[in-house]
């Protein structure tokens, strides 16, 4: 498990140093998902696949993700500090988050199930 | 030596990290519990309802939020950790993203600058300022990747991290009700749809619905805070510094 938490936590580190010393505009965890990704095809590819599916890191990472929404807490419970920005614009913050919500999901979902029989119709000719 | 009184008690408990860490893990579980009990209906969301509960004991405690976050701030780091583990379902579902490349790439394509310029367009045209419009930037990106892009682009990321987190409340409640209204079935859209509108929570979601919905929304919650992270500040960059 401590093997785990620290690759997750090194490809953090590597990805905030890389991010800094480049000055590049992206947060430091984006870096560290595609060297953990790196991390992991290596390991499939020096071992067997299954190894890295489900070896030491990838039970660190499952028991983190089964529990995602805890981590949101700490700065949800910070809506108590914005009350007074949030009631002043309660009415278009409402109508964007609501309304973007439901459009991106009917965009996202639409366009992924019309490439997706596209797809499949053009494979399914002759 | 005298027995500390309820208030010594009280004072020192409520300045302590462990106060505020054990209550909030503590509503989280018993949110789970629920959630569980009621069949995962979609408004039995665990992570409003911890979010509700604390707010409501620090309002009667008169506790302030730098207060709690002292003790909660254990659990905020985890986002960082936890936002590197999303390589692993993306690992584990490099095959199926192979087969479905595709709709994959195309949905993120029009997807992730969607909801940046829905919601941006919605906001700015009932007239909010540019504070509000800045921070809603990227309410559709995983809280530990939000956070960082609110910083590249002068968001403030205490309210970036609020609206981020009412997006994927937002998403996690309407998904369910709303793909079963328009009789999709397809779990891998679905999900793919509910990760990348809702990151972490609509994902969380998912999972409880269908584990092939569930990949496919880690995957999206993924693909989108990295392709959000690397065209927000490129676009609002300059706009923010003009």
């Amino acid at each position: 498990m401590l093997l785990g938490l620290f690759a997750l936590l090194a490809c953090q580190l590597a990805g905030e140093v890389i991010v800094r010393a480049f000055a590049w505009p992206v947060p430091g965890p984006v870096i560290g998902i595609v060297l953990m990704f790196a991390v992991l095809t290596l390991h499939g590819h020096l071992r067997k696949p299954e190894a890295a599916e489900q070896g030491p890191i990838a039970k660190v990472a499952d028991t983190l993700l089964a529990n995602l929404g805890l981590v949101f807490v700490p700065a949800g419970v910070g809506i108590s500090q914005h009350h007074s920005l949030i009631l002043d614009h309660g009415l278009a913050l409402i109508v964007a988050l609501v309304v973007s919500t439901v459009m991106t999901l009917l965009v996202t979902v639409g366009v992924f199930r019309l490439v997706s029989r596209l797809q499949s119709s053009r494979r399914a000719l002759p | 030596m005298n027995a500390a009184t309820p208030f010594d008690l009280w004072v020192y408990l409520a300045a302590s990290p462990l106060l505020w860490l054990t209550l909030t893990v503590g509503i989280f579980v018993g949110a789970q519990r629920l959630a569980k009990a009621s069949g995962f209906h979609a408004l039995v969301n665990p992570v409003l309802i911890t979010i509700v509960a604390v707010v409501i004991v620090l309002q009667l405690t008169g506790t302030r939020y730098d207060t709690y976050f002292d003790g909660a701030q254990f659990i905020h780091f985890i986002l960082g950790p936890a936002t590197v583990a999303l390589a692993v379902p993306l690992y584990r579902a490099r095959q199926l993203v192979r087969a479905k490349a595709l709709p994959i790439l195309a949905a993120l394509a029009i997807g992730a600058p969607f909801a940046i310029a829905s919601a941006t367009m919605i906001a700015f045209l009932l007239g909010a300022g540019r504070e509000i419009i800045l921070a809603l930037v990227p309410k559709s990106v995983t809280a530990g990747i939000a956070v960082g892009i609110a910083g590249e682009i002068g968001a403030e990321p205490a309210l970036t991290a609020v609206l981020v987190i009412a997006t994927g409340i937002l998403g996690a409640v309407i998904v369910t009700p709303l793909m079963n209204a328009l009789k999709i079935t397809d779990y891998a859209a679905r999900g793919f749809a509910a990760g990348l509108t809702s990151h972490g929570i609509g994902t969380a979601r998912a999972y409880q619905v269908n584990p092939i919905a569930g990949s496919f929304a880690g995957l999206a919650m993924a693909l989108n805070g990295v392709v959000t992270a690397i065209i927000v500040p490129l676009v609002y960059g300059p706009l923010a510094g003009a």
